[in-house]
């Protein structure tokens, strides 16, 4: 079912990870995206591959749930390095009709299956050890001179935060309602196309009801609880960065030296 | 009297195979008459729910049979959704499930499926809308126009409609308040005795059981622990206390006194049955004016 | 001493532009609360019972009549946010008002608004949690828990206010006979023990016994209102509004009408035993 994923999923804890500033490692996630596809050998890859594993590592955060993040995202991860196995060119080493297996196609398949992979685990790694308002808190304080331009920065990050809160809920929601449709005869399986998007008809109508309903209670809830937006507002879990961000600040430069010195030294594989 | 269902040593867990591998359901075999009324209590994740989504193949049990008229519901897969038309489900809050542009188009939905057209279904939905008192006004209204009770009502017309051999009903009065709790629950009780459905409520409001149901079905951990009538499920207070469940209040007092030596039988359910048990007694005594 | 005060309070739903009759959803209410009572509101949907709780804390306002809360009017602008400081409510369905996604910081939500600094809510936040019985449940996600656990979640983050009254509006509605003692004690134990004043709306006559008092609701009236025993002995009126009555109270009732001599309507099943064990012995 859905609602089993570990995908996106927060893990309370009091790791290194887990202490480390939301907004730096925000800030480091982006910069490790743009590191990942800078990796143009075995070597490169291999620093990215390491550094991914040591923030694994100090997670605290058992392997397993690492791995069930990953199975969503497997039929993804396949699919590419297989249509990226084909694709190379050069020589054959494998051929039948006209599909083709080169050394160059082995080396594209492995090198995007990595990335992903990697990119994966480091998103798996912020959600799981950050919560989903300490993670919207920083993006709101990242955002914070877009104020400037009259971009609704709290406003956003609170319906963001609300978003995510309600994820679970409305999954859960969604599987009772086509359990109730199909305990009415509602074939959810079979059929073509049209007849499966008009299948959806009665478990999408209900679910925006209800979400409606859910917005409305929400909203009267907040205000019951002295909300009125962003002015004003303090946070319990005042966040600040302290050495630990520098650290691992420093780690990611010199993850990054060693990618550039590697794709300096090195030629490249793909 | 006929079996309708029989459940042989059934079982599920989910996540089979997985590491949050989960027992929910442990091997329950029991056979139940057509047109019985069956209570089905157990405290929150005792499997009762699990138990009764097993019954029209909404979950697949992963050991055991479940035997509709003898056969096996499983028996071809694909087929499965005739077993749903067969036995009827009400789940718990089920006006969230209303979608259709009129009342009357969301009552039909079940039985479109299940294939009747024409005068047969006007008249199955028009009979069903009787059953649960949803007037015959509303049936082109909006059902999202309609109060919270009334769109309850709309919701188990729908299943109603379908005219299934086995009724299941998950906690059909929760939230309502007694005023509303009463007529649906008279209402049910009427479509039984008219239909001769076999009908089996979820309930966690002994009250309700005690007066409705024939038989009583409780489970724990998964397993049924009594499927016995209902008055000698309720003599066993002490026993289901320790389930976490409750009696009526009206049968504590009576099991009380007659632990404490005075002479009234065991399993009173109601409060009519009290005065008339307890009358006699209290005018033996002289308390009488 | 009188903590909140109701005053003659007439409200409607309906809007001029809707050719329906006009009905009133609160008709003509008036109604002391003192403060550290236990009050117990009980009616059918629709008698009015949700609006007025709705007009404790200013989420709603009177088109005539008054609602003053500790002194000041709900009508008055100004004190809207006093106001709802000081009078919590807490809603029927606890999914829909968890607002993070962790509980601790749930329970954080009301205090951050109010601009509290961030070690003083830290406190509130561990005492509020575990005055309900929910600390160790901190840094849990609200949709794991069960629904007495999410409920007192739910009023933890209103205690986290600190309010003196707490004004709930069927808050056991959607549990299940666990979540609902859980509820019940809790609420019982904050009374007595914080003296914190609570206002219960409830369909259960089990959970209106234990109050302090109770008012019945009917058409936007009040009915009647007394100690338990005072309403609950008045069975025929409201058997004749279809409400109900623990089964004790009406078992007494009923023999007493058959002419056996009770001197008192026993509300709960221990007092009914001991006077029947009594007259039997």
């Amino acid at each position: 079912m859905v609602r089993d994923v570990a995908f996106g999923q927060y893990f309370p804890g009091n790791s290194l990870i887990h202490r480390l500033d939301p907004r730096g490692k925000i800030l480091m996630f982006i910069a490790y995206i743009v590191i990942i596809f800078c990796t143009f050998n075995y070597a490169s890859l291999g620093i990215v591959a390491a550094f991914t594993a040591l923030f694994i590592i100090l997670s605290r955060i058992s392997p397993k749930f690492y791995l069930k993040s990953m199975k969503v995202i497997l039929f993804i991860v396949l699919f590419t390095s297989v249509l990226n196995l084909f694709y190379g060119t050069g020589d054959p080493i494998w051929q039948w009709g006209i599909i083709k297996v080169t050394y160059d196609g082995i080396n594209r398949a492995v090198f995007v299956t990595v990335r992903i992979v990697c990119l994966i685990l480091a998103s798996s790694c912020l959600t799981f050890t950050t919560s989903p308002t300490a993670l919207t808190d920083a993006i709101e304080r990242l955002m914070k001179p877009l104020k400037a331009i009259r971009f609704p920065v709290h406003e956003v990050a609170m319906m963001t935060s609300l978003a995510l809160r309600f994820v679970p809920t409305l999954l859960e929601e969604t599987d009772k309602i086509m359990a109730a449709q199909k305990a009415r005869g509602a074939d959810m399986e079979g059929g073509n196309p049209i007849q499966r998007v008009k299948a959806l008809v009665p478990v999408l109508v209900p679910l925006f009801v209800s979400a409606f309903r859910r917005a409305y209670d929400i909203a009267t809830a907040m205000e019951c609880r002295c909300y009125r937006g962003g002015a004003g507002r303090t946070r319990m879990k005042s966040i600040h960065m302290s050495g630990r961000d520098a650290a691992a600040f420093v780690l990611l430069l010199l993850t990054l030296a060693g990618v550039i010195i590697c794709n300096i030294l090195i030629p490249s594989a793909v | 009297m006929s079996c309708v269902l029989e459940l042989q040593n059934i079982g599920f867990t989910y996540g089979l195979g997985t590491p949050f591998e989960k027992r929910a359901v442990d091997g329950v075999s029991l056979k139940i008459e057509k047109g019985e009324f069956i209570g089905v209590i157990g405290h929150t994740g005792s499997g009762k729910s699990t138990l009764v989504q097993m019954l029209n193949g909404l979950i697949r049990p992963t050991d055991g049979r479940v035997l509709l008229d003898g056969r096996d519901i499983w028996e071809q897969p694909k087929k499965i959704r005739d077993v749903r038309f067969r036995v009827g489900m009400v789940f718990q809050y089920p006006e969230y499930q209303l979608f259709e542009e009129t009342v009357y188009k969301d009552i039909a939905f079940g039985a479109v499926n299940k294939g009747l057209e024409g005068e047969a279904l006007d008249k199955a939905v028009r009979d069903a809308a009787a059953f649960t008192g949803v007037k015959e006004s509303h049936l082109e209204k909006s059902p999202f126009d309609l109060s919270g009770g009334e769109k309850r009502r709309v919701a188990i017309a729908g299943v109603i409609a379908m005219d299934p051999d086995v009724l299941v009903l998950d906690e059909p009065t929760a939230g309502l308040d007694p005023m509303g709790r009463e007529i649906l629950l008279s209402q049910i009780v009427n479509y039984h005795k008219q239909r001769g459905t076999t009908v089996l409520l979820v309930s966690h409001t002994m009250e309700d059981i005690a007066r409705v149901a024939d038989r009583i079905l409780v489970m724990n951990h998964g397993c049924p622990e009594m499927f016995e009538a209902t008055k000698k499920v309720f003599a066993q207070g002490e026993k289901l206390r320790e389930m976490g469940l409750r009696v009526p209040q009206i049968t504590t007092i009576t099991e009380t006194l007659r632990q404490r030596g005075v002479n009234v039988p065991d399993g009173v359910l109601t409060v009519d049955e009290a005065v008339d048990v307890l009358l006699p007694l209290l005018k033996k005594e002289g308390r009488t004016w | 001493m009188n903590f909140i005060s109701i005053q003659d309070l007439y409200f409607s739903y309906a809007d001029e532009t809707d050719p329906q009759p006009h009905v009133n959803a609160v008709d003509g209410v008036s109604l002391t609360i003192d403060k550290g009572e236990f009050v117990a509101v009980i009616g059918h949907n629709g008698c009015g019972k949700s609006t007025l709780a709705k007009h404790l804390n200013a989420m709603l306002l009177p088109d005539s009549g008054k609602v003053i809360v500790d002194g000041d009017d709900t009508s008055d602008e100004t004190k809207t946010w006093d106001i709802r400081e000081r009078v919590g409510l807490v809603l029927q369905n606890p999914d829909n008002q968890l607002v993070a996604g962790i509980v601790e910081e749930d329970v954080a939500f009301g205090p951050e608004n109010l601009g509290v600094e961030p070690g003083e809510i830290r406190r509130r936040v561990d005492e509020a949690l575990k005055a309900v019985d929910m600390y160790e449940y901190r840094e849990h996600a609200p949709h794991k828990l069960s629904g007495g656990q999410k409920q007192r979640v739910a009023i933890a983050g209103v205690l986290a206010i600190q309010p003196q009254c707490i004004v709930l509006d069927e808050p056991t509605a959607m549990l299940d006979p666990n979540g609902r003692d859980e509820v019940m004690n809790t609420l019982l134990k904050l009374n007595r023990e914080r003296g914190i004043t609570v206002v219960l709306i409830t369909h259960y006559m089990d959970e209106a016994v234990k109050a302090d008092r109770v008012v019945v609701m009917d058409s936007g009236r009040i009915l009647t209102h007394g100690t338990p025993e005072e309403v609950f002995s008045q069975v025929e009126l409201l058997k004749k509004h279809r409400l109900d009555v623990p089964q004790a109270a009406e078992l007494a009732y009923r023999l007493r009408g058959c002419g056996v001599k009770l001197d008192k309507i026993p509300l709960e099943a221990d007092e009914c035993i001991k006077m029947l064990g009594e007259a039997m012995k």
